[in-house]
């Protein structure tokens, strides 16, 4: 390349690479490494650390109850989650590719609860499914439904995080389909309309199949933040009532936090991670069947 | 579901099909109308909470127009808590954590992207390769360097965690990559450093990425929550959201200054989004990056 060569160039190289490089080091990459090796120990920050072997991991697997629930509950809310959030997302995508006035407007509005702090919008919607004095609950004795205690009730408070969630994330959703909409040509409708086919049959023999990679991008993306579903738990149940909404990353915080295990929040935080990482692998192998590249 | 308005389909406009499409048309608009109120009045919910005097914000049936309209609850929450400081803290802490990572990661980037060199490969598979990563991992051992540097509670500790993104580095090296060669050989041969190449020639070029990259990193240092509820106890050092959280705690049922709090919250990150929209959409579009 012109400009410096030999020594002069890796100074340079090293003059831009420095405060990224040495940042990464001390603040991700060293944290890696060590979440690791805590892995390994207990330690209570107060006494010092124990070696402990697979301990953590023996403990979690046999005999923390916790750590099964909180993974059966995590798979809840993503069951739950990704359909919703990615049809409704879809459904509002394809609606505002119409000509219509006021898309800019109607797209903003979807993506207000996007840009706004989770922990505002758990607040909120904590208030709006308050059983007594909420919103929704006042709403809801129009059509004749009454006495929901949301998020005070075992059966209802998942349900409760995973609305309040797929609210949040639509318009997030959104905005990829948008775009994937908009790099389907327009001759495509025009050439299966002169064919013949109707609306319905369109969407499901143009728009789905060419959407399809961007349905996979958004998939993945969703996946991997569903898992670490924290914050509005957090806020409008700390994992209860009666331990209903205990997820991962919940454990995690209370294990690190609250009972002071850095060795034991390190495991799980790394199960955690195999999770994602086999979930998003098993996507992209599986992703051959169903996405369809130009 | 999809309508095109091509021509073709405009020409057999025999009356049924006209008010078929009359109705259809409608009903796009209704549901659209109806999807966006369910977005929007959550939030025209939480202003008038916050805009009751508190005998009214537990009256049945809820008033959406609050009557008496007082700002009580904002003058109150400030006099109950550091909401002021608090604001600062976000700030401070979004502005710096945005202008650092704008700074570090197009150094880095301009180093992988414009200057060939042995290891280059490698170095940048190791950034990738922490992108993986997820934060939850970090955080426990990061927690531990925190208190024995003696930075919780401050806003080194809030701050630099979050300056070095391996993520925006990705991002703006495959932008840089997208320049012309050319740009910058003519500066060489009139013996310009690769600083001044890097300062006058890549990053004016690179203001739209850098923007988007900007809006993304201040947003997701406003609305952080994890990592400034492990790195800061004191009341005076919180950033909104933990202070909101802690604000919730407290006073559980007076709804009007916990939507104050929120309303305080969430509007500046409101003004940023409108101000710059089409950075945040295509922010989206590259990475789905979120806060």
């Amino acid at each position: 390349m012109a400009g410096e060569k030999g020594i002069r160039k890796y100074a340079w190289v090293c003059f831009f690479l420095f405060p990224s490089l040495g940042g990464l080091a001390l603040f991700t990459l060293t944290p890696i490494l060590a979440s690791l090796g805590l892995t390994l120990f207990e330690w209570d920050l107060l006494t010092s650390p124990r070696f402990a072997g697979l301990g953590n991991f023996r403990r979690m697997l046999f005999h923390d109850r916790n750590f099964w629930v909180a993974l059966r509950h995590t798979l809840y809310f993503i069951a739950g989650y990704i359909p919703l959030v990615m049809v409704i997302a879809l459904g509002v995508a394809v609606a505002l590719n119409q000509k219509i006035k006021g898309r800019v407007l109607f797209r903003t509005a979807f993506f207000v609860p996007v840009v706004s702090a989770w922990v505002a919008v758990a607040l909120l919607w904590k208030w709006i499914f308050n059983p007594r004095f909420g919103m929704l609950n006042y709403v809801l004795k129009f059509i004749g439904i009454e006495g929901l205690t949301w998020l005070f009730d075992p059966q209802l408070a998942m349900p409760a995080i995973i609305i309040t969630s797929v609210w949040k994330d639509i318009g997030f959703v959104m905005v990829m389909y948008l775009a994937g909409l908009q790099g389907i040509p327009a001759t495509y409708y025009e050439a299966a309309a002169i064919d013949g086919a109707g609306g319905l049959a369109r969407f499901r023999h143009i728009t789905l199949p060419l959407l399809s990679p961007t349905t996979f991008f958004a998939l993945i993306i969703s996946l991997i933040n569903s898992f670490q579903v924290f914050d509005q738990v957090w806020i409008m149940t700390e994992g209860g009532p009666a331990g209903a909404t205990i997820v991962l990353v919940e454990q995690i915080v209370k294990n690190a936090f609250s009972y002071s295990r850095m060795g034991y929040a390190s495991a799980l935080s790394w199960v955690l991670f195999l999770l994602v990482f086999a979930v998003t692998a098993l996507q992209m192998r599986l992703q051959k069947r169903w996405v369809a590249y130009d | 579901m999809t309508r095109t308005t091509t021509p073709s389909i405009r020409a057999n406009s025999w009356p049924a099909a006209r008010l078929l499409r009359l109705v259809s048309r409608g009903s796009l608009y209704a549901l659209l109308i109806i999807g966006a109120s369910f977005m929007l009045v959550p939030f025209l919910w939480m202003l008038s909470t916050s805009l009751k005097a508190d005998e009214y914000v537990l009256s049945m049936p809820p008033q959406l127009i609050p009557r008496p309209l007082t700002t009580r609850s904002y003058t109150q929450l400030a006099e109950l808590f550091p909401i002021g400081r608090m604001f600062f803290n976000s700030a401070f802490v979004a502005v710096l954590t945005t202008l650092g990572q704008i700074l570090t990661c197009s150094m880095a980037a301009y180093a992988f992207a414009r200057i060939q060199f042995k290891g280059s490969n490698v170095l940048f598979l190791l950034y990738l390769a922490t992108l993986m990563i997820p934060s939850q991992v970090t955080i426990t051992p990061l927690f531990i360097l925190m208190r024995y540097l003696g930075w919780i509670n401050t806003y080194q500790g809030l701050i630099l965690p979050g300056v070095f993104s391996a993520f925006g580095t990705f991002m703006l090296r495959q932008f840089f990559l997208t320049l012309p060669k050319e740009l910058e050989e003519a500066a060489f041969i009139d013996g310009a450093s690769h600083w001044t190449v890097y300062r006058r020639i890549i990053l004016p070029l690179a203001m739209p990425a850098l923007a988007t990259l900007g809006v993304f990193s201040f947003m997701g240092s406003w609305n952080a929550f994890l990592w400034p509820l492990f790195v800061v106890r004191d009341l005076e050092m919180m950033t909104l959201p933990v202070g909101l959280s802690t604000l919730h705690g407290r006073w559980l049922t007076r709804w009007n200054l916990v939507m104050a709090g929120s309303v305080i919250t969430v509007l500046p990150m409101l003004l940023v989004y409108l101000l710059a929209q089409k950075y945040f959409v295509r922010g989206v579009v590259m990475s789905g990056i979120k806060g």
